[in-house]
């Protein structure tokens, strides 16, 4: 396992709010190229472990590296994402005063300097990387709108384009199924397979029918109480009796 | 499409508007038909719009509510007014080389720091650097501990104050007291009452302005433009989005802060006079209204308001001067209410009224329409 290169490696990670532990002694480790599904009942930790990867919050003791020899502990928010580190949180974050292709225009990997925003010209093949992306999330006849206006889903999806325009090494997708139709759930599920092997991923998510979809015999990490309770394909996952009864047993009770 | 006027209103209006500022204006008063007073007047006002322009920057386009643009405004006046102070010579009240006030506390030679300012180009330089620096500084401490919303409106506030206590004293730096700077005689050379000058001053002004604007627009046009109103609907998207918003913020302040010192540079020697008062906390609060009532987030909006909200003062201070302050706060509370996207806004919002309108007509006859052949079927 040691030879294999982790893309993302965190060992003891912990970290409390006000006397609450939102993480526990977590590690977790990720290969290049996973698809892997993080699922947890809520105040589980999968949100603040994000956070923690993303530089929005930092642990109280622990270490998070990525490829190796970067340690994200030492960086903030912009430092971590120039690494390749992208995230799209649980609700949309878009910029809605802004069109959908000046939003994809602010993602596109490149630059982030004042000079760069002032004199920077687009590129022909960055022109066309945007249209490649509107065409894939669909919203290319809604390239001129202002963000504001488009239906949730449509957010969600212009949320995905964003990091896609990134071209992130790392994709971190807090609950990208949330609020949309069943239909919009599986598109959303196969631009997420399509994805995978180029890019590393991290999907959150509560909603089982989508995870069963994308997980398809990968890693499933199942967190309780900001600890890793169980790891393996889904199947074995939902029948571990551990997570039957913190989470998936306390949803059928419920049905 | 509803984009706001200044967003696609034709660049010849514009280009119109500026020739009229810049070159009728100040034609018409040598030809004698604007008088001079009327000219000093709009000079005034033009610089004023300088001041909006600057607090539109950052409160419009980048959403940070700044209560330190007047401070800025007076810092940029108070280093070309050191200048005017110098160039009095003999020509004071004590005849002698130091100015008045500095005779008047007892001072037998120039403090050091005043020594260069008697080169013209220094003071200009000055007018920029010293309000820039000082905005570098403070805008690098806020922004570094992400101070933000409410938080920064108040500190800026505490800034403004501050220095305000400071100019007012005598004790800490010899830069005139309560009394200021006053009295200037010669600008360049030329006697700075003299209508000739005071024409120039105005144009310098108008081209000031015109400049002023057209960078402006470049500016919030281009891809910085597009992450400066990023960072003011979602600061942490644009930080997720890797850009340093702390370094877009600090440029954005100090740029802004020179755009006000030139405004407060050029307005006083049209008014004569530059004391502590310009910097008081209520002069940041009236060009925050003037953004308000123009239409924050467009650059023509400070422009229209701060030349409208102070002709309203003109107006109102000789007419109603008890209730100048009442009439203030209303206007500001009307705008907040009823127009939100202030004067520039009120053509986007009557033709949203008629579009409702009309929308509520079609439904009103489809409705109609779905009543009507109901009994015929019956």
């Amino acid at each position: 396992m040691s030879l294999i290169p982790y893309i993302l490696a965190a060992e003891g990670l912990n970290k409390s709010f006000d006397g609450f532990k939102a993480i526990n002694d977590l590690n977790f480790s990720l290969e290049k190229g996973e698809l892997r599904t993080v699922i947890g009942p809520n105040g589980a930790g999968k949100t603040t472990f994000l956070d923690l990867i993303t530089g929005r919050t930092k642990p109280d003791t622990g270490t998070l590296h990525f490829e190796q020899t970067n340690d994200l502990l030492k960086m903030n928010e912009y430092e971590i994402y120039r690494l390749g580190i992208g995230r799209k949180f649980q609700t949309p974050t878009v910029y809605t005063d802004h069109t959908v292709r000046e939003n994809l225009l602010l993602s596109l990997a490149g630059p982030r300097s004042i000079w760069h925003s002032l004199f920077g010209k687009i590129r022909k093949e960055q022109e066309e990387r945007m249209d490649e992306i509107l065409h894939t999330i669909k919203l290319t006849s809604r390239a001129h709108a202002k963000a504001g206006s488009l239906a949730h889903g449509q957010k969600q999806w212009l949320e995905i384009g964003m990091l896609l325009a990134q071209d992130a090494k790392l994709l971190l997708v807090d609950e990208p199924a949330a609020g949309m139709t069943d239909e919009e759930t599986y598109r959303t599920g196969e631009l997420l397979l399509s994805l995978a092997g180029k890019h590393t991923i991290v999907v959150i998510e509560h909603d089982m029918t989508f995870v069963r979809q994308i997980s398809q015999g990968r890693l499933v990490t199942v967190l309780h109480q900001g600890n890793v309770l169980c790891e393996g394909p889904v199947d074995k996952v939902q029948n571990d009796e551990r997570v039957i009864e913190v989470y998936l047993g306390r949803k059928k009770k419920a049905a | 499409m509803n984009t706001p006027l200044s967003g696609k209103m034709p660049t010849i209006a514009l280009a119109a508007v500026a020739l009229f500022l810049v070159v009728i204006m100040p034609a018409l008063n040598a030809g004698g038909i604007v008088s001079d007073f009327t000219l000093n007047t709009w000079g005034k006002y033009l610089c004023y719009a300088m001041l909006g322009i600057a607090v539109d920057l950052l409160w419009g386009y980048t959403g940070l509510l700044c209560l330190a643009q007047a401070l800025f405004f007076s810092l940029g006046g108070y280093m070309f007014g050191m200048h005017l102070m110098l160039m009095i010579g003999k020509l004071g009240q004590y005849k002698s080389d130091l100015p008045d006030f500095m005779v008047f506390l007892g001072l037998k030679e120039l403090p050091g720091f005043w020594q260069p300012f008697y080169s013209f180009p220094f003071a200009t330089l000055m007018v920029l650097a010293v309000p820039g620096l000082l905005a570098w500084v403070f805008g690098y401490l806020a922004f570094r501990s992400r101070i933000k919303g409410v938080y920064f409106s108040i500190l800026t506030q505490a800034l403004t104050y501050a220095a305000w206590l400071i100019f007012l004293s005598n004790d800490i730096i010899t830069m005139g007291g309560n009394n200021g700077f006053t009295d200037f005689r010669t600008v360049l050379g030329a006697d700075i009452r003299s209508p000739e000058t005071r024409r120039i001053l105005y144009i310098a002004s108008a081209v000031a302005l015109t400049l002023i604007f057209i960078g402006c627009k470049w500016l919030t046009t281009s891809r910085f433009g597009l992450i400066q109103r990023a960072i003011r609907d979602s600061e942490n998207r644009v930080l997720f989005s890797g850009y340093s918003a702390a370094n877009f913020k600090l440029f954005v302040f100090v740029i802004s802060g020179m755009i006000a010192a030139v405004g407060g540079a050029l307005y006083v020697p049209q008014v004569g006079i530059i004391n502590p008062g310009e910097m008081a906390t209520a002069n940041s609060l009236e060009a925050v209204v003037w953004v308000a009532v123009g239409g924050r987030g467009t650059l023509i909006g400070p422009i229209i308001g701060a030349i409208g909200v102070n002709r309203l003062k003109s107006w109102a201070t000789t007419e109603y001067p008890d209730y100048w302050l009442i009439i203030l706060g209303a206007t500001f509370v009307l705008v907040v209410l009823f127009m939100p996207k202030g004067i520039v806004g009120i053509p986007g919002q009557i033709r949203a009224i008629i579009e409702r309108r009309k929308h509520r007509q079609t439904i009103r006859e489809e409705d109609l329409a779905a009543a009507n052949p109901s009994p015929e079927a019956e």
